[in-house]
């Protein structure tokens, strides 16, 4: 059955398959509860940092404002605590470096609701409106690039929307905050795509799910059903992609569902489409009406390292050690856990402490042990053999064997120029088949870095 | 928090399969080939694979010890060379010219050029073709298979002493009352005589005593659980499989007396052998798909062309050899088109359902236009 969708052109070229991994499909939303400190790193998506514009010492009610930046590209933070700002200055960040966050002691005795948020009409609001809405939000794509979203949702004015596509794929293995989002909170989905409709002038908007979470496609296409009975007028449609990674990326989604190539270098606007993640949409419903900022999100925590995988409402801010503490992370506690990702195993970001906090753009915690690491390490790396797999797997079309002889070469200029290093989105689709283990994306992505810096 | 965190760059999954895994598999598909050979042509057959190969193994070790090669030895390439290239000598090869053909495959065809992954040719056809020219004779010089008492008795110019002139087969043959043509190949007796081989001594060459190689069948088998498992391309053995017989059929179809029919062209000699296990060598064949599917043609066409038109009977191995060299070019002119940069034809082609809003679902898409496609790649399992 998936061959013959796939020889129908329904999913795009090329792609891998790893195994999928999801062991927490099953499992309902948890809450964490609160810590008794939480840490908002200041730059938690693209775009400019806002500043701080509460003080140390300052008390804050959840949900109360603590930075904004008038830029355009640009969010703002709110308090994930009612308490005491104890400190602003410099906190580990995921990357490895120290960045700029506000630490902020919860009262003991709060009730931690949000007191700030007023709840609001918009049933008459212009898209104009919507945009500001979501902007005091300080919503960002929660799918993990965390773009901000009242970015992504505006239309340049001599540009035209019909389609929001709203991305359910969730391609990468271990993950499934997203399917639990969808199966658990459709009704919320439902209700933020429509803003994002209203929003973006959008006239029709298609779910995009993988076909390995069936379960989310049902719940979803009964939630429209309902709606519809309901009284809403809008045109949603759920479709069920084929499972292939990448197929979350907005490119791959778009060729999945109309066959359509996107333009290289292009956006999906260039088509008349906006995409979006269904964390962030059904977070937007949510969020929207109540008048509330985005104070936490789900996050998966997962891996063979942790003991009670499942995915959890975390507050933002929380320290990772209070996170896996909770989840069981019996590998931390045996100081056995031996890598600990942000993210996605494909494309996660691994850390290198566990002071670091869970932010706007972290979908999930991934704990493996000494013992999941040993096959890779004793991993011999060959030079290329030339078999051709990374080329048969690059959703790009590219050419990754040359690219990465050229990178060993140090022959940046060449890649960029004529091998199209700059269409790479780093996927990590060909380091994940190379048979001789040559670390292909990592080089790329050391070449497209330092090709910037001479650009600059 | 002093747990002895690592940190590295995603992906931080990998697929399972490693070099040394494609390696094994290729061997493992190589040993039923191997086994029926010595089947069919006795103990020599068995004492030249195990030299050939010994030899190469040896050559390997060699030059990874002192480092001018990269790779280890469990990455089992130079066992396939040697495989290889014990299955392409005539089984009754002088041994100690086995051994010198597979230390030139090593040496010449790979350590030469770095080790695995950065040679240009073949290095079984390396090894091959400096054989030919050295010893034109022993080379062409052919023994039936299934002589009786194979197994208990070597064919004399096995055990030639080294520099010396190997004993005479065919004397050998006139004395167990079989003449000397049935120990030449199908196609030099075709080339040479005019004779064309039947189709089942071709495939198995179980009726009678026909000098042929190891079994086509087996090998297409062999090569189809390749394919499968994704541990070799199935286009280039299609591709050169299909340009041979086109080549052929045209000819065959132009001149039937003149020409012999493509199934022959195809069965007999080392074609099979070439095509899958040869032009299939990942180092030395483009790493594009489109360009593997030129430089299987371009083989299949240099194979029949030089069958037909040179004073040789054979021509798999000039043909890989000429298509080895030109591999970087090929690869250079059929980069593949990357997502997003093709003719927006190709996009409307690929349209499953419409753009524009007046939403079709995919049911009622695939209703009105089951669209056919080309076969692309093969999605991974
Ligand atoms: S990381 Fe880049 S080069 Fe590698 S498969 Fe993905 S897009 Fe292609
Ligand atoms: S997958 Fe690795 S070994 Fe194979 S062609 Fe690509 S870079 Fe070379």
């Amino acid at each position: 059955m998936k061959l013959v969708s796939y020889f129908r052109g329904e999913a795009f070229q090329r792609g891998v398959h790893p195994p999928s991994c999801k062991l927490t499909a099953e499992r309902k939303i948890r809450r964490l509860p609160f810590p008794d400190r939480v840490t908002v790193p200041l730059s938690q998506h693209i775009g400019k940092t806002p500043r701080p514009i509460v003080r140390v010492g300052q008390e804050v009610v959840r949900g109360q404002p603590i930075a904004r930046s008038d830029e355009w590209l640009s969010v703002p933070h709110h308090a994930p605590l009612s308490g005491v700002v104890e400190f602003i200055g410099l906190r580990p960040g995921m990357r490895g470096t120290w960045i700029e966050a506000i630490v902020i002691r919860a009262h003991p005795g709060a009730t931690q609701e949000d007191l700030w948020g007023r709840p609001r009409d918009l049933s008459q609001a212009s898209g104009q409106d919507i945009l500001q809405a979501i902007w005091d939000t300080g919503m960002v794509g929660l799918g993990g690039a965390a773009f901000p979203t009242h970015a992504k949702l505006s239309v340049p004015k001599q540009a035209k929307v019909h389609t929001l596509v709203v991305n359910g794929c969730e391609c990468e293995p271990y993950l499934t905050c997203d399917h639990r989002v969808m199966v658990e909170h459709a009704t919320d989905l439902i209700a933020g795509i429509r803003y994002a409709m209203r929003a973006t002038g959008a006239v029709r908007s298609i779910i995009g799910v993988e076909d390995n979470k069936p379960d989310a496609v049902l719940v979803l296409r009964q939630a429209i059903a309902d709606a519809a009975v309901a009284g809403v007028s809008e045109e949603i449609h759920v479709e069920a992609v084929p499972t292939k990674y990448p197929q979350g990326a907005e490119k791959m989604l778009i060729t999945a569902l109309f066959g359509a190539e996107m333009p290289a270098g292009g956006l999906p606007i260039a088509l008349g489409m906006v995409v979006s993640n269904v964390g962030t949409l059904a977070a937007l419903g949510k969020l929207l009406p109540l008048g509330q900022g985005l104070t936490e999100r789900v996050v998966t925590v997962t891996g063979p390292g942790v003991a009670k995988p499942g995915d959890y409402r975390v507050i933002l801010g929380t320290p990772l050690k209070f996170v896996l503490d909770y989840a069981g992370a019996s590998a931390v506690d045996a100081m056995d856990a031996r890598q600990v990702i942000l993210g996605g195993p494909m494309m996660g970001q691994a850390i290198a402490s566990l002071d670091v906090p869970i932010t706007k753009g972290v979908s999930g915690v991934l704990v493996f042990r000494a013992e999941d690491m040993v096959e890779r390490e004793a991993r011999q790396t060959y030079p290329c053999i030339k078999c051709g797999e990374c080329v048969e797997s690059c959703p790009m079309g590219l050419n990754p064997s040359t690219l990465g002889m050229l990178a060993a070469k140090r022959e940046y200029e060449l890649m960029g120029e004529k091998y199209f290093l700059g269409d790479c989105f780093e996927c990590g689709c060909c380091t994940y088949v190379c048979p001789s283990n040559i670390p292909l994306v990592q080089q790329f992505r050391v070449a497209k870095q330092i090709l910037r810096e001479k650009a600059a | 928090m002093s747990a002895p965190i690592e940190i590295r760059s995603a992906p931080h999954v990998q697929s399972a399969k490693t070099v040394e895994t494609i390696m094994r598999h290729v061997v493992y598909s190589l040993l039923p080939i191997c086994a029926f050979y010595v089947f069919q042509y006795g103990v020599s057959a068995l004492a030249s694979i195990v030299v050939v190969t010994g030899a190469c193994l040896l050559t390997e070790r060699f030059f990874v010890g002192t480092g001018t090669q990269a790779g280890r030895l469990p990455d089992y390439s130079a066992v396939i060379t040697g495989l290889l290239l014990a299955l392409t000598l005539p089984p009754g090869f002088p041994l100690w010219m086995g051994a010198v053909a597979g230390i030139v495959a090593i040496a010449l065809g790979k350590a030469l050029f770095g080790g695995i992954g950065f040679n240009v040719f073949n290095p079984a056809l390396v090894g091959r073709a400096f054989v030919q020219a050295a010893f034109p004779t022993a080379i062409a010089t052919y023994t039936p298979s299934f002589l009786p008492g194979r197994f208990a008795e070597f064919i004399p110019s096995t055990h030639a002493v080294p520099l010396m002139i190997p004993a005479d087969a065919a004397l050998w043959l006139k004395a167990k009352s079989l003449d000397a043509l049935a120990g030449a190949t199908p196609l030099a007796k075709w080339k040479f005589d005019g004779v064309l081989a039947n189709a089942d001594e071709l495939l198995t060459s179980l009726s009678g005593h026909m000098a042929v190689g190891p079994s086509p069948l087996l090998i297409l088998l062999c090569g189809a659980y390749l394919a499968s498992r994704r541990f070799m391309d199935w286009r280039i053995p299609l591709a050169v499989l299909g340009s041979a017989a086109l080549t052929a059929w045209l000819l065959y179809a132009f001149d039937a007396t003149r020409y012999p029919n493509p199934f022959f062209m195809l069965f007999s000699g080392g074609l099979i052998l070439g095509a899958v296990y040869m032009a299939t060598d990942m180092a030395t064949s483009p790493v594009t798909p489109k360009g593997m599917w030129v430089y299987g043609a371009l083989i299949g066409l240099l194979t029949v062309v030089i069958r037909y038109y040179s004073g040789l009977p054979e021509g798999v191995m000039y043909a890989i050899l000429i298509a080895n060299a030109a591999s970087p070019l090929i690869e250079k002119i059929t980069q593949p088109v990357p997502f997003g940069r093709g003719v927006l034809d190709r996009v409307k082609k690929r349209a499953t359902y419409p753009l524009n809003p007046g939403y079709i679902s995919r049911e009622e898409a695939n209703a009105v236009t089951p669209k056919k496609r080309f076969l692309p790649n093969k999605p991974k399992k």
